[in-house]
């Protein structure tokens, strides 16, 4: 369980840039919850996936995962229990070394001078071949070589071999042709349901944002404006999205990329 | 007739010159490998390699002088280790931004160098038992007589390559690769990347300490410029190195590399045959340096600036269409 107790962010504080990114928010992610996060440009979305993963502090509140206070944890530490996927598919993976040293350094198994073993590379040939895109055959070659959605689905891989307890996406198909990104987002689905994950996914598109998950939240100037769950969530539609929007806002959501139907 | 004789002479004055070349090549391979480590595996361009190499140079030469040639190898790995401890710490840890670190540690160890040969700028080792004059003991009057320092660089070499092969495979090498390549990856498996960039250049600066060490010792003396361009000359190599061998395994790269060292050795050999002044190394170095990195990159500008020209209506005689597909 994820407990974030009012936390703020204000980039640039006392200047002319000063930026409140994050206002006392407070967010519970139960074990187990698919949450999709929508919200207007400058909502805070990714600066709330950079508090959670530790990208940088918060000046105020608290973060506790599983009971751990890790408020003040570096962000290398944080990632043995934080999993986090970005836009961008050149981010997560070493594009001058192999997929299977790409790899080696995602299961972290073994002391600083173990090397890569046969086991090792039979597991990773198991878990690539779920991926359907042929990596199974290709473990020797540079990541450089792969294709962005190839890379995302490898990323997706590496940031889930060891189950974390959160994983982060951060509109982690936004940069993928509409064929690839269905196929990661159908990934991503079978992953977090065989490891029963517990997942926060940002996304632009509407629809995608109603279809998965079990709860969705709306931001908007730092602060979390609707929440629902279950039931609730499954009745809404992206008309409703976009008045409850206006409602709690008080404006009307001025995201210049959403996609309101798929 | 007067031609030919000239040649021929030069021809016997290269010859006689290779082994000379070839052992100077291979010591200054070891410093070639270091920033195999440093620049191309970490990313970190380290600009107090010059003082490292001095570093490894004085301490080397002190502790021989002091009767104790084996435990002077050591001592100048180690000190080279500190000295690439100090430069990874500034970068790391207190905010000095990579460059700058490099070359203020570089600054600093000039007023070292020169309190560890106590206070003076030359330590003489004419007299001095060295690991090459051991290894000449030993060999004496055997059919190796003659090979003593080959041995030794080309052993120092050969052990450095085969050490990089092995480390930079495992889990903690592959996080140093990674931190030179994709440092957000590394954070994201939980290794933390200042420990990596500590580790790497503490590696990189002690095979730059032994080269140094190894240097004095070959030439039998150190002095506070022995280590003076060492990194531009370094760099050049290994650039040179990877203009043939830039793609495959870690193990192919690094001889590459120090493939790389020798041919430069060499081919500045050859030029000192045809009267180049010797002062002329550092001018050299810079300008294969230069070319070597500014090359590619004038090369991946060449389209567009033939597009320019195109788009002013400037036309190059003897310029076809070819310029479009430049690129690559």
């Amino acid at each position: 369980m994820l407990v974030l107790t009012n936390i703020s962010k204000t980039f640039n504080p006392g200047t002319l840039n000063e930026k409140v990114a994050l206002k006392n928010l407070s967010l519970t992610v139960k074990d187990g919850d698919f949450i999709t996060i929508i919200g207007s440009n400058g909502a805070g979305k990714s600066t709330l996936f950079n508090a959670i993963a530790g990208s940088f502090f918060t000046d105020e509140g608290r973060i506790v995962l599983d009971d751990n206070d890790i408020t003040m944890d570096s962000d290398h530490k944080r990632s043995r229990s934080i999993g986090r996927l970005f836009q961008d598919p050149m981010l997560g993976s070493a594009p001058g070394m192999t997929i299977e040293e790409n790899l080696t350094l995602a299961a972290g198994k073994g002391g600083w001078f173990s090397r890569i073993t046969k086991s090792e590379r039979e597991a990773f040939k198991a878990k690539l071949a779920l991926l359907e895109m042929g990596l199974e055959d290709r473990l020797e070659q540079p990541v450089g070589l792969l294709s962005g959605g190839q890379r995302q689905a490898l990323t997706l891989l590496m940031a889930t071999y060891n189950p974390p307890k959160i994983l982060l996406l951060d509109e982690h198909t936004a940069a993928l042709d509409p064929a690839t990104a269905d196929k990661v987002i159908e990934l991503t689905q079978k992953i977090v349901e065989e490891n029963h994950l517990t997942c926060l996914m940002i996304t632009h598109n509407m629809q995608q944002a109603l279809n998965l998950g079990n709860r969705i939240i709306m931001m908007d100037s730092g602060r979390i404006i609707f929440d629902a769950e279950g039931e609730e969530k499954k009745s809404l539609t992206t008309s409703d999205l976009l008045e409850k929007f206006k409602e709690n806002a008080g404006k009307t959501l001025d995201n210049d990329r959403i996609l309101l139907e798929k | 007739m007067s031609f030919t004789l000239l040649s021929a002479n030069i021809f016997e004055q290269i010859v006689s010159m290779l082994p000379s070349s070839f052992e100077l090549g291979l010591i200054t391979a070891l410093t070639v490998l270091a920033l195999f480590l440093s620049y191309s595996m970490l990313n970190v361009c380290d600009l107090s390699t010059d003082g490292c190499f001095t570093l490894g140079a004085v301490v080397g030469a002190t502790v021989a002088l002091s009767g104790h040639p084996y435990l002077s190898i050591f001592a100048a790995i180690i000190a080279g280790m500190l000295s690439g401890l100090i430069t990874a710490l500034l970068q790391t840890y207190l905010g000095v931004d990579s460059l700058l670190s490099g070359i203020i540690v570089n600054t600093a160890l000039y007023s070292v160098n020169i309190a560890i040969m106590g206070n003076s700028s030359i330590v003489n080792l004419n007299k001095t038992e060295t690991i090459f004059t051991k290894l000449k003991s030993l060999l004496k009057d055997s059919f190796l007589d003659s090979a003593y320092k080959i041995i030794i660089v080309f052993a120092a070499v050969a052990l450095i390559i085969l050490f990089l092969s092995f480390f930079l495979k495992t889990r903690l090498g592959l996080a140093i690769r990674a931190t030179g390549n994709n440092p957000a990856m590394v954070k994201a498996s939980s290794i933390n990347p200042a420990l990596t960039t500590i580790i790497g250049l503490c590696i990189a600066n002690s095979f730059t300490g032994l080269s140094g060490c190894l240097m004095a010792q070959y030439q039998k003396s150190a002095n506070i410029d022995i280590g003076s361009g060492i990194l531009t000359v370094a760099l050049a190599s290994l650039l040179i190195g990877r203009s043939f061998m830039n793609k495959g395994k870690i193990t192919k790269r690094a001889i590459g590399a120090v493939l790389g060292a020798c041919i430069f050795r060499i081919v500045y050999s050859i030029a000192l045959c045809f009267n180049m002044p010797a002062s002329m190394l550092k001018l050299v170095s810079s300008i294969i340096v230069i070319i070597a990195v500014s090359g590619p990159y004038l090369q991946s500008k060449y389209p567009l600036f033939m597009r320019k020209l195109e788009v002013k209506g400037i036309k190059l005689p003897g310029v076809s269409k070819m310029a479009k597909g430049g690129e690559k």
